[in-house]
């Protein structure tokens, strides 16, 4: 059997949805960030499927997906930073809890 | 390597010598002159502006990457105008004991994202934009959180970095599906590809929809703008100012250039239509949410959301007019925003006190800072002969010189819009001249470098309106950068 674009778009484009979904559904920071990871991850699929099956002529999108898990790489650690900073004084990660700031 | 390249960037070079020599005076000159860091950096800083100004290179370089333009030209010399009072009026609260530790962090962080909001305007390829609004973004999350002392500070620091991540993985993949469509992340290119469809591309739509997204963000546009106010609010005065005007008015004009020149050939039907409602939903919302607000920083995020949606009225036109009053307005917007966020830490830095009912008399105890306050407050109303009332006037020209029917309706909107906005503006001039309190803010006087950032802000604030040079020049910049409308 010989695998198509389709059959890598649609797990990618799964994943991007999961992430969204548990984005928006998680209380718990850590959480919500492996969602993001999940996000960023399918776009790093996406460019580098439609790299090697449409324009495998040349490497753009192979490029940019390079680029794109830099860049990943640089949030999760500031993100991951920012939460620790929170967590030194609300002793919670639970974004239920980490409502001081509202209307 | 051709290194003659490096001839078209002169402000990026001249930003990144100083943010090297900052860099090095904060880590190898002794303890006993740190303290001079602050005033050191402004220095240094004002020659850049200088160095800034020498006439535009124009053309492109780095694999076409990159673009100089006159009109880059200009909005960076706006920028630099904005960052260099800011950095003014932030040198006596990088004095203070909690924060003098990390003062050399906030001028390193501040000059590395005004590196990247610049990569981000002259971007002419996705990769590099891409690469500009994640330099400009994720500092800004660490000086969100610069205040350690404060529980605000941290949470605003979470918010943002929340948001900001979720958005940019929007923009990613709104990116990815375009390159699937076309094949390039050349801005040209793809404009190409663009055009080269007939009929409707939902994957195009779809793409287009989630760039308006991930920079929407940045810009705080209505739907993605609610975690404006809670970082406004915790984040250090300073940094507030930073974001509410240099980073917006630079994501704003990268915005304008990607829908134009790469998104162009979709104007008519698609884009038109959806910055449309995202311009009658930002001026509303941010209008009505401001009016109920107590503290003055959160007061100032939802009038800054709300000027938001007038700047997006000069892309919205999507012609040369619609550009340089944009331009414009944000240069007025900087003057008055900053004079306000002035006066705030100011007094902040005295006493600690920001909500609007502790300015209740402060005409009777500082009479000049509650004037400062005061014109910052006509200008961002657009009450004449301020500057603000000429940056409204040419954004409502600009909108309307389309001479779509829609656009005047829009128009009209907007107008109603600024009587609204004016009843929350007078509330605070109100507090400071007509209501009386036994506990004003007593009489005091501020540091020498906020009172300069508070001149400055208010010469600007009188004299780029009543200077009718400023505008000329300005369109005069914009006339002369060719090729910026051609997919319209």
């Amino acid at each position: 059997m010989k695998l198509t674009l389709l059959m890598y778009l649609i797990p990618s484009l799964i994943m991007f949805g999961c992430g969204i979904y548990g984005f928006l559904t998680r209380k718990n920071m850590i959480a919500m960030l492996i969602s993001l990871e999940l996000m960023l991850n399918a776009v790093d699929i996406n460019f580098a499927l439609f790299n090697r099956f449409l324009y495998s002529g040349n490497h753009e999108g192979m490029l940019f997906s390079l680029f794109a898990i830099a860049i990943a790489a640089a949030e999760t650690a500031v993100a991951i930073a920012i939460i620790i900073n929170v967590y030194r004084i609300a002793k919670n990660v639970d974004i239920n809890q980490i409502n001081k700031l509202k209307f | 390597m051709d290194y003659s390249q490096f001839l078209m960037m002169p402000q990026e070079i001249g930003l990144l010598a100083v943010f090297l020599l900052v860099f090095l005076y904060d880590t190898f000159m002794p303890r006993t002159t740190q303290r001079a860091l602050p005033l050191v950096t402004v220095v240094f800083f004002g020659v850049y502006i200088a160095w800034a100004f020498l006439p535009p290179a124009a053309g492109k370089c780095f694999g076409e990457m990159f673009e100089a333009s006159n009109a880059t030209w200009g909005m960076k010399n706006i920028l630099n105008i904005g960052v260099f009072i800011v950095l003014l009026q932030s040198v006596k609260w990088t004095n203070n004991d909690f924060v003098s530790v990390r003062r050399g962090e906030f001028y390193e962080l501040i000059l590395l994202t005004l590196l990247g909001m610049f990569l981000m305007i002259s971007a002419r390829h996705f990769l590099l934009f891409v690469i500009g609004l994640e330099t400009a973004s994720l500092p800004l999350a660490a000086l969100a959180a610069f205040e350690k002392r404060y529980y605000e500070s941290r949470e605003a620091a979470a918010k943002y970095v929340m948001t900001a991540v979720f958005s940019s993985a929007i923009l990613l993949m709104g990116l990815s599906l375009l390159y699937g469509a076309c094949g390039s992340l050349y801005f040209s290119n793809l404009a190409f590809g663009i055009s080269a469809v007939n009929g409707i591309n939902w994957m195009l739509i779809v793409a287009l929809a989630f760039v308006m997204a991930g920079v929407g963000f940045k810009i705080s546009l209505v739907p993605f703008h609610l975690w404006t106010a809670d970082v406004y609010q915790g984040a250090p005065t300073a940094v507030t100012g930073y974001l509410s005007v240099i980073s917006k008015g630079s994501a704003a004009f990268a915005f304008m250039v990607i829908l134009v020149q790469v998104f162009g050939t979709l104007y008519q039907e698609v884009w038109q239509w959806m910055l449309y409602a995202l311009i009658v939903l930002t001026i509303t919302v941010g209008n009505l949410f401001a009016m109920r607000q107590r503290n003055l920083k959160r007061f100032l995020a939802f009038s800054s959301v709300s000027q938001a949606g007038y700047v997006m009225l000069g892309v919205i036109a999507a012609n040369q007019v619609g550009m340089a009053s944009m331009m414009y307005y944000i240069l007025v917007y900087i003057f008055s925003n900053l004079a306000a966020f002035g006066v705030v830490m100011a007094i902040e830095n005295h006493c600690g006190k920001v909500t609007i009912d502790d300015y209740n008399g402060l005409f009777k105890t500082n009479p000049w800072l509650a004037f400062t306050m005061m014109l910052a407050m006509f200008s961002l109303g657009g009450i004449p002969p301020f500057a603000g009332f000429f940056s409204k006037f040419f954004i409502f020209v600009g909108a309307a010189s389309t001479g779509s029917v829609a656009i005047y309706v829009l128009v009209f909107i907007a107008l109603v819009n600024t009587i609204i906005s004016l009843y929350y503006y007078l509330l605070v001039v109100k507090a400071m001249f007509i209501r009386q309190d036994e506990c004003a803010i007593e009489r005091f006087k501020s540091h020498w470098t906020e009172r300069a950032a508070m001149v400055i802000c208010v010469a600007g604030i009188i004299f780029v309106g009543l200077a009718s040079c400023v505008y000329t020049s300005i369109v005069t910049l914009v006339e002369e950068s060719p090729n910026l409308f051609m997919m319209i």
